[in-house]
């Protein structure tokens, strides 16, 4: 082995921990919601600086075999998706921080009928198993499982569309704060899909050389 | 694009062993194109076959065509002296003649049997400007082309090269022997000078092929494995044993 592919080696189990981490905090984040646990809440806050830390240890990474080594065609292509993909974790982290910020700051739990109308449930199971996808994904190396994650975050978009005509229509039944961050959130993890996308869009241009970024095709 | 260059089923044999096999390459004109590959590949044997180099090794049998500007240079009606004033070559040591800056610039014109002084001192002062030497040695054309620092020497033999006005240049690692000062120096001239001419770089540097060509052309064990432009190579090459060996696997 020589020294760019053990360079490689070494940024790719630090990005695998970043994926579990990041992992690892939306699991906490989904608990806390679900079942209003103020405590998980008050984690996901403090493990934050780990992810962070991460983030800037693996941009320093890519930057010194970039300036080191010049890497070239796949290695360079793993490179600069790595690069994209630690940001786009490190955005995920930070919502789930910011979901879990309303179970820390206020006293009215998510109802849990209004959670299963909207299905906020099914959402984050969803965006879990997205998540598990990619990690295998880029664990392994293969292109077909990272595909998998464009049909899933449809099923997300759709849940975020049809999330705020449910709120309209039960707005004199519920606490409206809660409401209103119901919806926010649910939007939050429209946007954290969008960014798991965004993860299998890098893997696959990794392994493929492939852009499908700004494609109709990306589930192809 | 216009091939100025192409190769067509060559063969190269010396004596019983094959140094290339079966090649097609057409080279763009006026763009660089970079011959790589480990040491051994042909890449070499390649470049000289278009300046017949290679003949006068005793051994050595080419099958197929190499054609210039369309016509086969191994054609017997071909006139190598004639061929060579149209292809210049630079070699990996810079190996300028024990005389002055001028008379080794002057020189292919000399042997050419021109005597116009004047214009003989107008190209030598042309080329030492292409050769981006001009600022540096106008001062100083008498001094011995010995006397220079290499790279400057390397200057003084593309000089040479460009006075008899090719339009193609050959280029056998040509900065291998320089620092990188004197390397950078000569990439940019290479980069200027594709304006006006064709040219073949060997080199072993896989960031200088990047850097200054337009295409390149990957050869491995007397074959041409690929050939493509230069950014598709070094993002994404088709073939696994470009791709090994760009990135260092084996070579």
């Amino acid at each position: 082995m020589n020294t760019i592919e053990k360079e490689i080696l070494n940024l790719k189990s630090s990005l695998l921990k970043m994926f579990l981490l990041v992992e690892g905090q939306w699991e906490k984040g989904a608990n806390a919601i679900i079942n209003y646990d103020q405590d998980i809440a008050e984690e996901i806050s403090s493990s934050e600086n780990r992810i962070n830390a991460q983030e800037l240890k693996i941009d320093n990474d890519c930057e010194n075999i970039i300036a080191l080594h010049a890497p070239v065609a796949v290695d360079l292509r793993f490179i600069l998706s790595t690069y994209k993909i630690n940001h786009a974790l490190e955005h995920i982290a930070d919502i789930a921080e910011s979901i879990a910020k309303y179970v820390a700051d206020h006293d009215v739990a998510y109802n849990k009928k209004i959670l299963d109308e909207t299905r906020l449930t099914e959402m984050l199971d969803v965006f879990n198993t997205m998540m598990d996808c990619l990690i295998e994904a880029f664990e392994n190396e293969d292109p077909k499982i990272a595909r998998k994650v464009f049909k899933k975050d449809k099923l997300i978009n759709k849940i975020n569309t049809d999330a705020h005509q449910i709120i309209i229509e039960n707005i004199d039944k519920y606490d409206n704060n809660m409401l209103l961050y119901l919806l926010s959130s649910i939007r939050k993890i429209e946007r954290a899909g969008d960014s798991l996308k965004k993860i299998g869009e890098e893997i696959i241009y990794h392994l493929e050389a492939k852009v499908i970024k700004h494609s109709q095709k990306n589930n192809l | 694009m216009k091939n100025k260059l192409e190769a067509k089923n060559v063969d190269v044999f010396y004596g019983k062993l094959k140094a290339l096999n079966n090649i097609n390459i057409g080279i763009t004109e006026n763009a660089v194109t970079a011959l790589i590959g480990p040491s051994g590949c042909g890449k070499s044997t390649f470049l000289r076959l278009f300046n017949r180099m290679n003949d006068y090794i005793d051994s050595f049998k080419l099958n197929g065509d190499i054609y210039i500007d369309n016509t086969n240079i191994y054609d017997k009606s071909v006139l190598v002296d004639e061929l060579r004033k149209n292809v210049g070559m630079v070699f990996q040591k810079p190996n300028p003649f024990p005389k002055s800056i001028f008379d080794n610039v002057a020189y292919g014109l000399k042997i050419q049997g021109i005597n116009d002084k004047k214009f003989i001192k107008k190209r030598v002062e042309d080329a030492l400007m292409q050769a981006a030497l001009w600022d540096e040695v106008k001062d100083d054309l008498d001094k011995s082309a010995l006397a220079l620092s290499g790279g400057q020497q390397q200057r003084v033999c593309i000089a040479r090269a460009l006075a008899v006005e090719p339009s193609i240049l050959l280029m056998d690692e040509p900065t291998s022997a320089l620092d990188p000062i004197a390397t950078a120096k000569v990439e940019k001239l290479i980069y200027t000078l594709k304006e006006k001419y064709t040219i073949i770089i060997v080199t072993h540097n896989m960031q200088q092929a990047g850097r200054i060509s337009d295409y390149t052309a990957f050869f491995y064990m007397g074959d041409l494995i690929e050939f493509d432009k230069t950014d598709t190579i070094f993002t994404n090459p088709k073939m696994e044993r470009t791709e090994n060996y760009i990135t260092g696997r084996f070579g």
